[in-house]
């Protein structure tokens, strides 16, 4: 059973890089579908617009986010000694992008670097690994990167009307006596195919044939672009996310209702209302942040905590429930309080601030 | 459960097709106003009112409103 209590861990700031574009799905000329109108696809998935740059990588967005960051919390840079990157659209097959950063960042060459190839649950995944490096206080601050952005291949100059490009940034540090962050986890990789990217991997490998364009449900792929069973993912979501919170409030003997925000992945807004109802929570709980940015991908829950709770959380201790869930299929729920939190001002970059 | 009432219940999911064009027998996704959309609203309606997950192949494999009736009953 993958419950974890990490103690004498804190969240101590959260920063969020998009691109400065900005893509409106209501006043885009090209239809989204030809099975019903872009009004339509608005009302269901609540995105209205994201930001969305085809010269952007992730890394790119997190590093400007991580600058201001490290500025804002006025860490010395000779302090951090971990870095990790979580992300499906990362700069290279290899190296890992969490080594260019530690390099860019100007970070000791005496700091832990690694990837997690994981999506939407990415950043509650993400935060317990850290949390487990730095709960004895063998380091003390740390580094998480989460977000996705430029994919492999980039087929059209306004990406996917339901997905937004975002790098977030989440200082974590150790902290004696901090009741710290209680987490419940799970996969079922039997539903690895209801979130796809078939080609560029070792299990099909590449060839032309892959460039070819087919039809799905009215929208056209070629292999090395992501493909959703939107049903299955949406069956998947209602039904996990809502028993994952209510695991947690079980194992540790806590009512979740006490907390103070629901951070729950952006996937939809059908889906995200649909979460909230059953949990019974006053929508003001959970707030939202997909119909300006879309879906993020890991980057969801910091991008919400910096787009909606800046000036709130970061004014008086917060508590927080943030659950992830998504690709894998794979999904994570973490608990804690915040005090003395950072949040930066969200972090727009430009097509030509690049990493590398 | 009922097979009326789920077809009231199915109706109540579009917004444009009228409910006494949705019987037993409608092959609901010959019908206009369906969509990958209107699936997720179906969804959200069985898991609410039946407290069963469909998935995707559920909704795909079934041809009318009340093939899809008995794929839930079987599930309920």
């Amino acid at each position: 059973m993958a419950f974890f209590h990490f103690r004498n861990v804190r969240v101590a700031g959260i920063s969020a890089g998009v691109p400065a574009n900005i893509i409106n799905n209501l006043t885009a000329e090209e239809r989204i579908s030809p099975n019903y109108e872009n009004k339509d696809f608005v009302a269901t998935t609540g995105v209205i617009e994201r930001r969305f740059d085809a010269a952007l990588t992730t890394s790119d967005l997190c590093f400007k986010a991580a600058k201001q960051l490290i500025s804002d919390l006025g860490w010395q840079l000779g302090e951090i000694d971990a870095i990790i990157m979580v992300s499906q659209s990362l700069d290279f097959i290899l190296p890992a992008t969490a080594c260019i950063l530690q390099d860019r960042l100007g970070l000791s060459k005496e700091c832990y670097a690694e990837d997690i190839q994981l999506g939407c649950s990415g950043w509650t995944y993400g935060v317990s690994t850290v949390a487990g490096l730095i709960q004895n206080g063998d380091i003390k601050k740390a580094l998480l990167c989460c977000g996705d952005a430029r994919p492999q291949y980039v087929m059209s100059n306004t990406g996917d009307p339901l997905f937004g490009h975002a790098g977030t940034v989440t200082a974590i540090e150790y902290d004696e006596g901090n009741d710290g962050l209680k987490c419940h986890f799970g996969t079922d990789g039997s539903g690895y195919n209801a979130i796809i990217k078939p080609y560029g991997g070792t299990r099909n490998l590449m060839s032309t044939e892959q460039f070819n364009i087919e039809e799905i449900d009215g929208k056209y792929y070629n292999g090395f672009q992501t493909r959703m069973n939107g049903m299955d993912v949406f069956s998947f979501g209602i039904s996990t996310a809502p028993k994952s919170v209510k695991k947690l409030a079980e194992k540790y003997s806590f009512d979740f209702n006490d907390y103070d925000y629901f951070i729950f992945h952006q996937a939809n807004l059908k889906m995200n209302e649909k979460i909230i109802s059953k949990l019974k929570i006053d929508q003001a709980k959970a707030p939202m942040c997909m119909s300006h940015f879309g879906n993020t991908s890991s980057a969801s829950i910091p991008l919400t905590i910096v787009s909606q709770l800046k000036g709130i959380a970061d004014v008086k201790e917060t508590s927080f429930i943030c659950c992830g869930f998504g690709v894998g299929l794979s999904w994570g729920t973490i608990a804690f309080k915040a005090k003395d939190l950072v949040i930066s001002n969200l972090i727009e970059v430009n097509s030509d601030e690049h990493l590398l | 459960m009922e097979l009326n009432d789920f077809i009231k219940k199915f109706a109540e999911q579009f917004e444009e097709t009228a409910p006494e064009e949705i019987q037993a027998s409608t092959e609901f996704k010959s019908l206009e106003e369906w969509s990958s959309l209107t699936s997720l609203s179906i969804l959200a309606m069985v898991d609410d009112e039946y407290d069963v997950a469909l998935k995707g192949d559920d909704i795909k494999n079934a041809v009318t409103v009340e093939d899809l009736f008995n794929k839930v009953a079987s599930k309920a």
